[in-house]
């Protein structure tokens, strides 16, 4: 069983958990993600590794509270245990060549792009780390963006911090402003990874994506996860996470990814009358 | 005098029509009246053709002597002594292929019922709490396997009577591997499966799931860190084929493994209190014509499908599934449309398969196989009216174990290499079996190599 060592609300719909998997933080690095299921009659969901303490033997993940599964794991404290908790997955991310960055986190992205920012940042790339929020009273990591950044820029839908606009507009400014970058790393929703992919591709700078398609295994059995890539099917869960945004086909990928959209909703329902006893 | 009876024991099966709604097992079994009319069918021959005919060398002639005694648990003694998984043997095995098909009887006639009995008895034994035998004594020497699948299953139980420290790497949440998330319930209970794993455990083999080999741990740590003095891989074959037509990415296509393991491993059936959905259409199409194939269309007639297709580009006679599943189909009433071939799967404007397009086909020269290759004719298109397909046409060896283990070979398809006689690969001490090795087969093949690896282990490491 997979102990949880802490967990704290980030904001109130997304929080961060430690939790006990010796074997995961063995190996973990940047990019890669785990499966973790609640309980027995939980499904297998993927989430990117937000961390890792290969002394303790840790892992922290951080979720937002979207769907029946997440809304379930949360009621999960400190001292109680995960069921499943598999991985690392997926390939680490490759930071090669990669001096001027910017690193592009939108949605729950925002902490996955955080490891990401950390380890370029660590191996001495100057990046530029732009995040986007709804509004101020949701933003979290902000420390933790300082210490893995050379240049933050938070965003706000609402303009509540005083920079209004998409992480799109920041970067566009960059680009505009003439910053010539080695590589952006996207992550976060599907269409604003699209629309970074739309904004570089003038530029010709390499872009990378992470991709998060609905998967059970997350070893290669399934291929659920299949996106097109160049023309090619792969497979996000041991091809990727991350791909040449540039290549990736985007518009089967959001199609694939409303697939189950009724039954997720129909999930939720039942779970949240199962939790609260009907109370939102 | 033995019972010339020409045809085999009838075994009781739940009414066509209503199985086909329901996940309860198909096959219901022998009493032991039936067992014993059945066992009384064999004629005992000294030349014994029925166990050369097994791949795991299981002594039919000897534990039907016991049936026929009414010496239920010597008869399971016997098999348990060949076979780490006998009621799991008993119902998934092609014995007609095998055993059976050696028999004597079926020279004129029908051969005795070996599948049946060894279910009966395999039954009679998990009712009355039998278990497999503990090792003696220990030796202290640590053999790990790679995979909880036949063949990984088959290897432990080996290795662990003759007193082996045992410890099996599961990838998934639950041990079973193709059993657990492979085969549906109605042909093999998965509460069964589990009470084999259980006895296994009980008897000291240690299984630790959720630990991906090759990426939680590699194989050379286990050697060089942790201790273990040899290996036995038997990963399977987990990697989905698709046709590479166009549609495939649509959504309603599901491999056979996701369509499968949605349903039989986690339960989509009882959606939402077990947490994973499926979503079937009303009219279903299944690609493929071998086991895997029959499974997903019956399981696809169990969620609620209307109309079931299975599309198979060869005859009935090319078909690789076993009779008995074929004729279940059938009879749950799969329609199959042979010698056709999908060509392309068509979607609407949201991303939804709407229907596939399909070829027929004929029949022409033998391949490689020496299956008759089937070609298109010309002209022949048409659109077959579903909303779901299921791929069905085999899988390969996951790569994963082969790329983080330097000096492993593999085939270019992904077989991992092995000597013939040892299964022992390119690597000292480190064992291959099962579909890992031969790409996709059955699971007594899968058992016998872990058998066979098991008895090369055991030698490799006493010499050592």
């Amino acid at each position: 069983m997979y102990r949880i060592v802490e967990k704290d609300a980030l904001n109130e719909q997304v929080s961060r958990m430690v939790v006990d998997a010796p074997y995961v933080a063995r190996h973990a690095q940047p990019g890669q993600f785990i499966i973790l299921r609640v309980d027995e009659e939980g499904e297998r969901i993927p989430l990117t590794i937000a961390g890792y303490d290969r002394e303790k033997g840790t892992i922290t993940i951080i979720y937002q509270k979207v769907g029946a599964t997440t809304r379930l794991l949360d009621t999960l404290n400190v001292g109680e245990c995960l069921h499943d908790f598999v991985g690392p997955l997926g390939k680490a991310s490759e930071f090669d060549g990669m001096h001027r960055v910017a690193v592009v986190g939108g949605g729950l992205g925002v902490a996955i792009a955080y490891p990401q920012a950390k380890a370029l940042h660590d191996m001495g790339a100057e990046v530029d780390l732009i995040v986007g929020f709804r509004n101020e009273s949701l933003i979290i990591l902000r420390d933790e963006f300082d210490d893995a950044c050379t240049n933050l820029f938070i965003m706000t839908d609402d303009g509540s911090n005083g920079h209004k606009g998409f992480v799109t507009q920041a970067l566009d400014e960059q680009l505009k402003a003439g910053v010539k970058y080695d590589a952006v790393i996207a992550i976060g929703p599907l269409m604003m990874m699209k629309a970074v992919c739309d904004m570089t591709r003038p530029y010709g700078i390499k872009t990378i994506v992470s991709m998060n398609p609905i998967m059970i295994d997350g070893t290669g059995m399934c291929g659920g996860c299949r996106i097109t890539v160049d023309g090619e099917t792969k497979f996000a869960c041991v091809d990727g996470p991350d791909f040449d945004g540039h290549k990736v086909d985007f518009d089967s990928a959001l199609m694939r990814g409303r697939m189950f959209a009724a039954e997720e909703k129909e999930a939720t329902e039942k779970h949240i009358c199962r939790l609260t006893g009907g109370v939102r | 005098m033995a019972n010339m009876q020409m045809t085999k024991t009838p075994m009781p099966e739940q009414d066509a029509k209503e199985r086909g709604r329901n996940f309860r097992e198909v096959a219901l079994g022998y009493t032991e009246e039936q067992a014993r009319n059945e066992a009384a069918r064999c004629l005992n021959c000294k030349t014994r053709p029925c166990t050369k005919g097994c791949p795991v060398g299981v002594h039919i002639p000897e534990f039907i002597e016991r049936i026929n005694q009414g010496d239920m648990e010597g008869a399971y003694r016997i098999i348990s002594g060949d076979n780490a998984l006998p009621a799991i043997c008993g119902r998934v095995c092609p014995q007609e292929n095998q055993c059976e098909k050696q028999c004597v009887r079926g020279i004129k006639g029908e051969p005795v019922g070996i599948g049946r009995l060894e279910r009966y008895v395999a039954d009679w034994a998990m009712a009355k709490g039998m278990k497999p035998q503990a090792p003696e004594k220990e030796n202290g020497i640590k053999v790990a396997i790679i995979g909880s699948g036949p063949a990984g299953l088959s290897c432990a139980g080996a290795l662990r009577s003759r007193g082996y420290s045992v410890s099996i790497f599961e990838a998934l949440h639950t041990a079973g591997g193709v059993l657990m998330y492979g085969i549906p319930e109605f042909r093999l209970p998965k509460a069964l499966v589990q009470r084999e794993i259980d006895s296994l455990r009980e008897i000291g083999v240690d299984i630790e799931t959720n630990v991906v080999v090759g990426k939680s741990i590699t194989l050379d740590e286990l050697m060089q860190d942790e201790g273990y003095s040899a290996v036995f891989i038997g990963s399977g074959a987990g990697l989905p084929r698709f046709q590479g037509i166009e549609g495939e990415s649509l959504c309603g296509v599901y491999s056979a493994n996701e369509f499968l393991t949605r349903i039989n491993l986690m339960k989509a059936y009882d959606f939402p209190n077990h947490m994973t959905p499926i979503k079937v259409g009303k009219r279903v199409a299944v690609i493929g014509g071998g086991n895997v194939a029959m499974d997903a269309s019956r399981c696809a007639l169990r969620v609620g499908a209307e109309k079931v297709y299975i599309v198979y580009r060869r005859g009935e006679q090319e078909m690789p599934a076993r009779a008995e599943e074929v004729h279940h189909a059938k009879e749950e009433g799969i329609d199959f449309r042979l010698l056709t071939n999908p060509t392309r799967i068509l979607g609407d404007e949201k991303g939804n398969v709407c229907g596939m397009e399909c070829i027929e086909m004929e029949l022409s020269e033998p391949d490689a196989s020496g299956r008759r290759r089937p070609v298109p004719k010309a002209g022949s298109e048409f659109i077959l009216d579903v909303e779901t397909v299921v791929v069905a046409i085999g899988n390969t060896p996951n790569p994963l174990i082969t790329s983080t283990t330097p000096g492993l070979a593999a085939q270019k398809w992904g077989g991992i290499v092995v000597e013939e006689d040892t299964l022992k690969t390119s690597r000292d001490f480190v064992y291959a079996g099962g579909d890992a090795v031969t790409g996709a087969a059955t699971v007594i093949l899968a058992m016998g190599a872990g058998k066979q690896a098991a008895d090369s282990i055991d030698k490799a490491l006493s010499n050592k």
